[in-house]
């Protein structure tokens, strides 16, 4: 039976990695189960900016997968960017085996405003849906309250659901019934 | 939408450009990614890219400004953002100045690069509509291959539809190029003869005996060289129409058998003493002024008069430049296939420099000169370099050699009879022409005694 696995790089909030269970479960409909955790990436530590290259830990995840892995979700607590852009709030392959979110942004205390942890639980699930379904095929939507839809800054975050639209919803369902097939036909031979 | 779209990211460094590629694809655009310039030159001959993201410092050969420069050679219409670690107002200078439409330092914000991306692609969205609405109305536009939105040419579209299905002989004249040929064709397909032959026969182009076997046939031995009986264009033509082209060129003794034939529907092949009957359309054409050549005894009035039944004066392009865009758009979009050229569109300023010709070969020429122009193009898109050619000629002709021993009364006389000639009397072109007011020219026509047209 495949399963989602979660990884955390360093410690993460365990109430926060619970929910992350049950949204990726009710969301993606497969088991949910937790890698053991990865050590703190210093290995991806750019010291100019303080920021921790996302292409790194997606490097470094997809080199340990778990064989009963459909997909492989990475957590951080530290801020995130790529090459090209001056911070992401997470990343993942399209149509690849795994995605990784970073926290920093998520939480109030970054804006200088009071830490609210149900508002960070939820601004997490939304990025968490948001990177898995890149790994499932979804691009970005046009509808800003679906998960898939754009976020380049928190007020967008916050304008959208965990929820997939109606659109996604139906190409998600496609992408897992052909993933499922062509594990099927690999069984076989 | 958005996957119509592709996207090119020239990068020497693989993290760079693979995580710029895989942020924009999850956007849902379509990318490909190159680490040389040389690369990136050779994708873009093989595949068009809407935008690239080049890198301004590369190894080996091409810089970003060098690769941007050759691309854009290849593909201008594409919008190409210029990408460095280290910003310098010169190296930001010049790749603006080179074509670049934007220049960013990385690291980006994701918004920026979002709102850049999504700004390009709805004005090339745009750009796209546009080009679909054009094709729309060039079909609007478009009589029997004859594309014109003037408002002389839309009432000779009318009187086309109109005298299609009659009998009546057709008089076309024009200068030269201006399409009379398509225009008789028009007047053939659109009518009741349609299923029938429809047979042009130039009339300047042969000789006298020639043109006169050509158009009645001749018997065997009628002359030297009749090996044979030859059927005449009028015989071919039966039922259908047959097109005379400078008519204004015949001798009078075929003037006399057109008359005939116009008249009584018969004929009588070269040396033949058997009398044809024929039904068929005459549509005759004409550079000449015609009513001159009456005038001046050179051409039969009566044939005139058979003649000029249904009269049609095709405007000169000069005087219908508005069909100049629609006009070049459709050469291109036939031309470019017939070569085997992936020309798609036009530059602004190359439409402005057709716009300022004169043409006095008219559609002809400018036909010519698109064709030319794509034989000659590098690039998608024609441009003002493709048409230096025009420039060149148009200076040539600046050269004017004023007369020796002529008044400035003289010259200014002169001036004014061509310009009116031109306008065909029109005052208030020739005075804008001229660059004096209406009372000025009024002035100088009644000083030199001139005839208004």
């Amino acid at each position: 039976m495949k399963a989602i696995y979660l990884a955390q790089f360093g410690t993460i909030d365990e109430e926060l990695m619970s929910a992350l269970e049950v949204c990726a479960w009710q969301i993606f409909g497969y088991d949910v189960k937790r890698m053991p955790n990865l050590p703190d990436p210093s290995y991806a530590l750019d010291t100019k900016t303080n920021q921790y290259s996302s292409v790194l830990l997606l490097k470094n995840l997809i080199s340990q997968v778990p064989k009963d892995a459909v997909r492989v979700l990475g957590v951080t607590n530290h801020d995130l960017f790529i090459p090209m852009l001056s911070f992401v709030f997470g990343h993942a392959q399209l149509n690849g085996p795994a995605a990784v979110i970073s926290l920093a942004r998520l939480h109030q205390s970054f804006y200088q405003l009071q830490e609210n942890k149900q508002l960070l639980i939820h601004r997490m699930m939304k990025e968490a849906v948001h990177e898995l379904g890149h790994t499932f095929g979804l691009i970005h939507c046009s509808d800003s309250r679906c998960a898939m839809s754009l976020s380049n800054a928190i007020q967008q975050v916050d304008k959208k659901t965990e929820e997939l639209c109606a659109n996604c919803s139906i190409l998600l369902e496609d992408s897992t019934k052909q993933k499922s097939r062509e594990n099927g036909m690999e069984m076989q031979r | 939408m958005k996957k119509l779209w592709n996207i090119m990211v020239v990068d020497d460094e693989e993290v760079m450009r693979e995580s710029l590629a895989a942020w924009l694809r999850e956007d849902g655009y379509s990318v490909d990614t190159s680490e040389s310039g040389k690369e990136a030159i050779e994708k873009t001959k093989l595949k068009t890219y809407a935008i690239y993201f080049i890198d301004l410092k590369m190894p080996g050969g091409h810089d970003g400004i060098e690769t941007m420069m050759e691309i854009r050679k290849i593909q201008p219409e594409a919008s190409i953002i210029i990408v460095t670690a280290y910003a310098t107002v010169d190296t930001a200078i010049t790749a603006m100045k080179e074509g670049a439409q934007e220049y960013i330092v990385k690291p980006c914000n994701p918004e920026e690069i979002s709102l850049l991306v999504s700004r390009i692609i709805k004005i090339k969205n745009l750009q796209r509509e546009n080009s679909i609405l054009r094709k729309k109305l060039t079909k609007q536009y478009s009589f029997c291959d004859i594309i014109s939105k003037n408002p002389k040419m839309m009432e000779i579209f009318g009187l086309i539809k109109e005298v299609a299905s009659l009998r009546s002989t057709v008089m076309i004249q024009g200068e030269s190029g201006t399409g009379k040929e398509l225009i008789a064709r028009a007047i053939h397909y659109s009518g009741d003869r349609a299923a029938k032959p429809f047979i042009g026969v130039s009339c300047a182009a042969l000789t006298e005996s020639l043109l006169e076997s050509e158009l009645f046939g001749h018997e065997k031995g009628s002359f030297t060289g009749a090996t044979g009986q030859k059927k005449g264009k009028f015989e071919i033509a039966e039922g259908g129409t047959i097109f005379l082209d400078e008519i204004g060129d015949i001798s009078p003794k075929l003037q006399l058998n057109l008359l005939r034939i116009l008249q009584e529907r018969n004929f009588y092949r070269v040396g033949g003493s058997e009398q044809i009957n024929v039904d068929v359309r005459v549509i005759a054409a004409t550079n000449r002024n015609l009513e001159e050549a009456v005038h001046e005894g050179k051409f039969r009035d009566d044939l005139f008069y058979r003649l000029n039944v249904i009269n049609i004066h095709l405007p000169a392009l000069r005087d219908r430049k508005e069909d100049i865009p629609l006009l070049v758009h459709n050469f291109i979009e036939r031309i470019g296939p017939e070569l085997g050229r992936e020309v798609t569109d036009i530059s602004e300023g190359a439409l402005k420099i057709l716009l300022n010709h004169n043409w006095p070969g008219n559609v002809r020429e400018i036909e010519n000169a698109v064709e030319r122009a794509i034989v000659t193009c590098k690039a998608k898109i024609l441009t003002e370099d493709d048409f230096a050619f025009l420039a060149n000629h148009g200076n040539e002709k600046k050269q004017w050699n004023i007369p020796s021993e002529l008044t400035l009364e003289e010259i200014e006389n002169q001036a004014i009879t061509a310009t009116l000639q031109r306008t065909h009397g029109n005052i208030k072109e020739a005075s804008a022409i001229l660059g004096v007011d209406r009372s000025t020219l009024y002035d100088r026509i009644k000083k030199y005694n001139l005839p208004r047209n």
